[in-house]
């Protein structure tokens, strides 16, 4: 047993502590809008928030985020009000099949956090999500937007 | 508007009202707005109007995507005149369909036709909803329909004034027999469709809340991993369950078929790190052996004029007119083999006890998961069911229902228990229907006046309705091997040459090939708008001329490319360090063309600044969703081009992961502008389309750039990559 603090509230849950956070969060924790992607850090489809830094859930054993704050996508609205980030995804009608969205939505925060008006450039370089549907140009009006907002 | 979909309640009472037992089950699934709906009355198949006008449109094809379901929505809106705010979507069940004989047509997602093989009957869906509606209106007033209109979900009474809504009337239409062939608008004077309305979908897929068939939850699931043979028609030889009987959670080792093996456990994680400890031994079969290099042998071998070939297009004589040219210019060309790579790794959960198999699933082909779970399920197809699932993804890889049969396989196990089959992104790339490898040999013969008097190509490598519909095969041949080559239909060549034979010698290694997102296309898009660029440049010509030379039959294709070439400015130089790159093609019913700027650092860097697309799709249903479907089968297309190739040994796949399957990022991503032109009078697709002419618009701008012409892809093999 062991217990993590999911957008604000502590799940002491059953699980090998060698358990990847992102099967923790999905199957244990029960919160499945942090999607599978790939299991070895490459798509960042399971990209969370671990004390505010985006970290691909499926490289962090669910050990190692004891006693840290996890935000995840359903956490990420304040009540009924949407991030803007998730504001500027809607006004810009971003997603298509919107699998890999929760994790990109999650890396956006997160470099608007430490960057709040990224450059073309900044987007580049903290952005290596992988979309097969080929979202980017609208992701990246969305984050100057959110970024403006 | 933006309430949606992901289960839909009443969808499944349509599913479940054959049984009880099923609809607890359907409950337990999370619905994203539970109303207690499922007493509004159902106008007609298409269309269900609730008491508080709502209005729930049923769309057979599925989201994906590509945007299928706002804009089948907007189709059936605008001839219901109701009211766009108040529109919801729900997925009829193919169990449904099946017990009432079809009554919304096929359920196939692929090839682009989701909006194009059904607008009209939609269209006649919404518009017979309409009528019937506007005549329980005009019945409770005692007066004619003739003098009744409709807008907004409001009938009026135009003489009285008199108003009502369309869900004050919805139990009286609902009574009403529907008119048998409802006149349709003219797109000219559509107020919801031809806009660029924003899609019904998009909320739920930022906050986590869109349920995949990755998601799905129902009470006491069990979770499976699978592997399967990764030689291509091996099987298991044996396993050693005992090894891993005792780890946490394991419930139990399955053989599925003959040729792969499940663990079942009480969750995913858990199944699959016993998997990974599974010992398995595989009886690999006769393939074995093969690897990319025996298979590219083979297809080249086919590329010899002397071997037998299907001929898919021809005119005059060919051969003739080669030998009596004053110059020919020949090239090969090659396509790898590609995977998928949806997001969502495949994946199906499923229910079976002796009275009832039901499946949740992401399907492209709801008819053929339907087929599926009945043929493994051992049931009558009475007895069956399938809730379809949003598609993490689909590019064709889920027009396949492997992974059903897979889990309903498992579930027959454990009778009761519902159990839901992921498989790792390992399997996934392991297990594809992977885009079919080809080689081309083109071959351009030119008279003394510098004009093309003749085009030879001979396509050799494997058939895709081969090997997943040989039923469609013609005496053998496969037309859709020559896709964008044709003399006519919806992927016809855009050039008239006086002298023209394209054949192909049809070579099929054990590789299972699948549908791909523009699938042929792709490549043949590659060979003959390169190999155009060659002949252009092989008698001093100017490509954009050269092409329109041979393009004065072909105005639709014609029109499409100017408009890339005006819109980059082709006429005017680019800037310095700058190059352009041109291609066109027909496909999936629509005219596509795209013109490219790159530069390219140290003769092996691109960076591409600027792609021009244009798109006569002949009506543009919500051409801001267009835009977004051209701009994303740039990322699709460039993928392929720059990273996308699976090769063989030992009989398998060597790529297992994004590791070695790279895809494109943002900061990759060009610049697009689409153009969007309809031009009326047909209907095409646009899932697909562009594509193709991504890679040759950046190939031939890559040739201007470095004086080095690439005919084969990926360019990763040839250490070209992004700057």
């Amino acid at each position: 047993m062991l217990t993590l603090t999911v957008n604000g509230a502590a799940h002491e849950i059953d699980v090998e502590p060698d358990t990847p956070l992102l099967w923790a969060l999905r199957e244990q924790v029960g919160l499945t809008g942090t999607k599978y992607g790939c299991g070895i850090a490459q798509c960042g489809a399971c990209t969370v928030l671990v004390d505010g830094v985006a970290t691909r859930s499926c490289g962090m054993a669910a050990s190692d985020a004891v006693g840290r704050k996890i935000t995840t996508i359903e956490g990420l609205a304040d009540g009924g009000a949407l991030h803007k980030v998730q504001q500027a995804w809607i006004d810009h009608d971003v997603p298509q099949c919107g699998y890999c969205q929760s994790g990109m939505i999650m890396a956006v925060v997160a470099l608007l956090k430490d960057t709040p008006k990224p450059t073309d450039a900044d987007i580049d370089a903290a952005i290596t999500n992988i979309c097969r549907c080929g979202t980017f140009r609208e992701a990246r009006a969305a984050i100057h937007a959110a970024a403006n907002a | 508007m933006t309430k949606t979909f992901s289960l839909d309640r009443r969808a499944f009472f349509l599913g479940a009202a054959a049984t009880g037992a099923g609809l607890s089950i359907g409950l337990a699934i999370p619905v994203n707005e539970a109303h207690a709906d499922a007493v509004a009355p159902e106008i007609n198949a298409w269309v269900v109007v609730k008491p508080d006008d709502t209005v729930a449109i049923r769309i057979a094809r599925s989201e994906m995507g590509q945007g299928t379901l706002t804009g089948l929505a907007q189709l059936v809106a605008e001839e219901l005149a109701c009211d766009w705010s108040k529109v919801t979507t729900e997925y009829p069940t193919p169990g449904e369909s099946w017990r009432r004989k079809r009554p919304w047509g096929e359920f196939t997602t692929g090839g682009s036709r989701g909006i194009r093989t059904s607008h009209e009957y939609v269209r006649k869906g919404g518009a017979a909803a309409r009528m019937m509606l506007v005549q329980a209106a005009a019945d409770a007033w005692g007066v004619p329909a003739a003098e009744c209109k409709a807008q907004n979900s409001v009938v009026t009474h135009v003489a009285s004034g008199r108003t009502t809504t369309y869900g004050k009337v919805a139990d009286a239409a609902a009574k009403l027999t529907p008119p048998a062939n409802p006149p349709l608008k003219d797109p000219k004077d559509w107020t919801i469709a031809g806009k660029p309305l924003k899609r019904l979908d998009t909320r739920d897929k930022t906050t986590g809340r869109m349920t995949y068939g990755l998601d799905v939850k129902l009470p006491g699931m069990l979770n499976a991993a699978i592997r399967e043979c990764p030689v291509f028609g091996g099987k298991v030889k044996s396993f050693d369950a005992a090894r891993v009987a005792g780890m946490k959670g394991v419930k139990s080792v399955v053989l599925v078929g003959d040729s792969a093996v499940a663990v079942v456990a009480d969750t995913w994680w858990r199944a699959q790190s016993a998997l990974d400890a599974l010992p398995i031994v595989w009886d690999e079969g006769a393939n074995a052996n093969v690897t990319s290099a025996s298979i590219a042998q083979w297809l080249h071998e086919g590329l010899d004029d002397a071997q037998p070939a299907f001929v898919g297009n021809a005119n005059g004589d060919a051969k003739g007119a080669l030998a009596k040219a004053a110059k020919t210019v020949e090239a090969v060309y090659a396509y790898p083999y590609q995977n998928h790579a949806t997001m969502e790794p495949m994946n199906a959960t499923a229910l079976w006890t002796p009275d009832k198999c039901e499946v949740w699933t992401g399907t492209q082909n709801g008819e053929a998961a339907f087929a599926m779970t009945v043929a493994a399920s051992g049931l009558p197809p009475e007895k069956c069911e399938v809730y379809k699932q949003m598609l993490g993804g689909g590019f064709g890889r889920r027009g396949n229902s492997d992974f059903v049969r897979q889990a309903v396989l498992i579930a027959k196990h454990m009778p009761g228990v519902p159990v839901k089959l992921i498989w790792s992104r390992e399997e996934d790339m392991h297990q594809g229907r992977y885009h079919p490898t080809t080689q081309a040999r083109l071959v351009g013969g030119f008279d003394a006046n510098g004009d093309l008097t003749a085009l030879r190509i001979r396509i050799s490598g494997q058939s895709i309705l081969a090997s997943l519909r040989p039923e469609a095969l013609l005496n053998g041949k496969d037309m859709a091997t020559f896709a964008g080559l044709t003399s006519s239909g919806d992927a016809a060549l855009g050039y008239s040459v006086p002298n023209l034979l394209v054949d192909h010698s049809m070579r099929n290694p054990h590789v299972p090939p699948g549908f791909w997102r523009g699938v042929n296309v792709n490549q043949n898009a590659i060979y003959i708008e390169c190999f155009m660029d060659e002949l252009a440049h092989a008698t001093g010509q100017e490509p954009l001329a050269f092409r329109r030379k041979l393009m004065k039959a072909h105005p639709k294709n014609l029109a499409v490319l100017n408009a890339v070439a005006e819109r980059i400015g082709w006429d005017k130089p680019p800037a310095q360090g700058v190059y352009r790159g041109i291609a066109h093609h027909m496909a999936y019913g629509s005219y596509v063309a795209a013109a490219a700027e790159i530069s390219v650092a140290d003769g092996a860097k691109i960076k591409i600044h600027r792609l021009v697309a244009a798109t006569d799709p002949g009506y543009a249903v919500n051409p801001a969703q267009i835009e977004r479907q051209v701009a994303g089968s740039f990322v699709y297309g460039l993928s392929a081009l720059f990273y996308g190739e699976c090769t063989v040994k030992g009989g398998r796949i060597e790529q297992s992961n994004f590791d070695t399957y790279n895809s494109m990022r943002i900061a990759e991503m060009p610049a697009v502008e689409a153009i969007v032109m309809p031009s009326g009078g047909f209907w095409g697709g646009v899932g697909e389309p562009t594509i193709c002419v991504a890679a040759p618009a950046v190939l031939n701008a890559y040739f201007n750039a470095t004086g080095k012409r690439v005919r084969s892809v990926p360019l990763k093999n040839q250490s070209i990559g992004f700057a």
